[in-house]
């Protein structure tokens, strides 16, 4: 295919070439100008529409915010949560580190250990939401889905720094068995139809 | 005794004239905020009280107990007069309008026009006029650029409109032959089908155009414009003196449609099962929403689009309209 036709700049068919409104030339030129300047049924039209904006019911686009609230989009990136397992109600984080490496405003702390089946535990894992810059790295680099963000956007503190703790963060139990964990629906979360591209391991050789 | 009783009267009307008036600018700003609101699809105030009505009462404690603050360089005895000139001659202009038909009280005729005199027309456009005094010497006495803008607007503002408003109303007054408000009010007698705006429709409509420039309001706003010139002559104005200036405002646009109501739409006559009274209500509510209504909608002109329109549009029309008036009465 040639490029001719992309290289022509001059004479694009299809362009109108617009040298500006034509002077008046005499005084009757002049005088229809200005009327027709001057009496435009498009201000009546402006009229008509923001009559007919008043006249519609429930036509309001204000949230009276403190007390009606706007639900907030599972992309949104707030304040962290820690989740647990689905099945065994234990903590999904596998003690990684990878969200403390990751993360760009060095906000997050974790200090782990290995209990008696030398299985590894978090023992501490904070965040100092005064630093946070609510990036979503460590969300996203998560292997487990195991932090992730909420929804709680009106947290303005007294302080520069607030540290949140693991168990302010982690799913309570309670909450948990009452089966009302939500589910992150956010960025790196699974599809729905995650299970459909789940396979066997070939383990048979 | 009868001199003493017609004082008595006197005092007794402008007063109820001032309260009522100024109830109703102070009520007219709360609707122009709930219709402006409505029609840029927000709810307006609605946190004091129910819907929001009680802004009114926080805005006016506001206002009275904000701090008065006169600027260091500017011209002080001028700086504190100059919002007064507004709601003043605003008031002022009130005295020969006529706002009901007479009723009778207790056994006691009461015309509710304060002073009938036989140049009511001339009188409230003449005081009306002097009103600009106020943004002029707020502007000049502030120092302050944009204020200085803003009275030099009212000035341009001031030789373009009032040509028109003159010379529009001089064709109905001819048809007239009064300028007493009672006596236009009293030629349109016969129903709707008497009124003057379907006689001299053209002036009908340059009187409103020139009424929408007397009262400074969109698309004439040129004076106070937050685009252009900050809020103009009242950039340095806080509080009370700050209020003063925009009483006048609303209370000018009540007395331009109690104007534009009584000379062209039949003023205070009963149209069919409506009485007077409630017919001239409604009319200059009508007016009032279009005040607010034409705010929401329309575009503002620069300076020099309102002297082009006034001088080399609605004035020849004007004088075309006077022409042809004087032709067909002949
Ligand atoms: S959102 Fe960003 S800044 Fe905040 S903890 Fe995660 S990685 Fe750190
Ligand atoms: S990246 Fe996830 S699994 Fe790893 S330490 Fe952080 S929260 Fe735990």
């Amino acid at each position: 295919m040639s490029l001719e036709q992309f290289k022509n700049r001059n004479g694009i068919p299809g362009y109108i070439y617009f040298e500006g409104e034509e002077k008046p030339k005499n005084g009757w030129e002049a005088f229809k100008r200005v009327v027709r300047i001057s009496v435009k049924g498009e201000l009546f039209v402006g009229l008509w529409i923001v009559l007919r904006e008043m006249l519609k019911k429930g036509n309001s686009h204000t949230v009276q915010y403190p007390a009606e609230k706007l639900t907030i989009g599972p992309r949104y990136r707030a304040i962290h949560r820690l989740l647990r397992l689905l099945e065994s109600e234990e903590e999904r984080c596998i003690g990684c580190g990878l969200c403390e490496k990751i993360c760009i405003s060095n906000c997050i702390r974790m200090d782990t250990h290995y209990d008696e089946n030398g299985r590894k535990q978090i023992t501490e894992y904070t965040i100092n939401f005064g630093r946070c810059i609510f990036c979503g790295y460590c969300a996203e680099v998560c292997p487990e889905l195991a932090i992730v963000h909420g929804i709680e956007y009106e947290n303005a503190g007294e302080q520069r720094s607030h540290y949140a703790l693991k168990e302010d963060m982690l799913t309570p139990l309670d909450t948990f068995r009452a089966n009302k964990q939500e589910e992150f629906q956010g960025f790196g979360a699974l599809s729905d139809n995650a299970d459909s591209f789940i396979k066997k391991t070939p383990l048979s050789y | 005794m009868g001199e003493m009783a017609i004082v008595i009267e006197t005092v007794i009307k402008a007063i109820t004239v001032l309260a009522v008036v100024a109830g109703m600018a102070a009520f007219a700003t709360y609707i122009e905020r709930k219709v402006l609101a409505f029609m840029q699809r927000r709810l307006g105030p609605m946190h004091v009280g129910p819907h929001g009505i009680l802004q009114l009462a926080a805005d006016g404690i506001k206002l009275f107990t904000k701090e008065d603050i006169v600027p260091q360089n500017s011209i002080k005895p001028i700086f504190k007069i100059a919002p007064v000139i507004a709601p003043a001659s605003a008031f002022t202009a009130m005295a020969a309008v006529p706002f009901f038909p007479e009723f009778t009280l207790f056994g006691y005729t009461v015309h509710p026009i304060i002073a009938d005199i036989n140049v009511g027309i001339l009188f409230v456009m003449g005081v009306a006029s002097v009103g600009m005094y106020a943004p002029l010497l707020a502007g000049m006495s502030s120092v302050n650029k944009w204020a200085l803008l803003g009275a030099a607007r009212t000035v341009i503002q001031l030789l373009s409109f009032e040509v028109v408003t003159g010379l529009s109303i001089l064709a109905p007054l001819m048809m007239i032959g009064s300028l007493s408000l009672i006596d236009i009010n009293d030629y349109q007698m016969g129903g709707v089908g008497s009124w003057l705006a379907w006689k001299q429709p053209l002036a009908f409509v340059l009187f409103m155009i020139a009424g929408f420039a007397e009262t400074n309001r969109t698309p004439f706003d040129l004076i106070e414009v937050e685009s252009e010139v900050v809020s103009g002559y009242a950039t340095d104005y806080s509080g009370m003196r700050w209020g003063l200036f925009f009483v006048g405002e609303y209370a000018n646009m009540i007395t331009v449609s109690f104007l534009v109501s009584i000379i062209f739409l039949g003023g205070y006559n009963p149209i069919w099962f409506i009485p007077g009274g409630l017919a001239i209500l409604l009319k200059i509510s009508f007016f009032i929403f279009l005040f607010l209504w034409v705010r929401a909608a329309w575009p503002h002109v620069r300076p020099d689009q309102l002297m082009w329109l006034c001088w080399k549009v609605l004035m020849p029309l004007a004088l075309l309209n006077i022409l042809l008036t004087g032709i067909v009465l002949i």
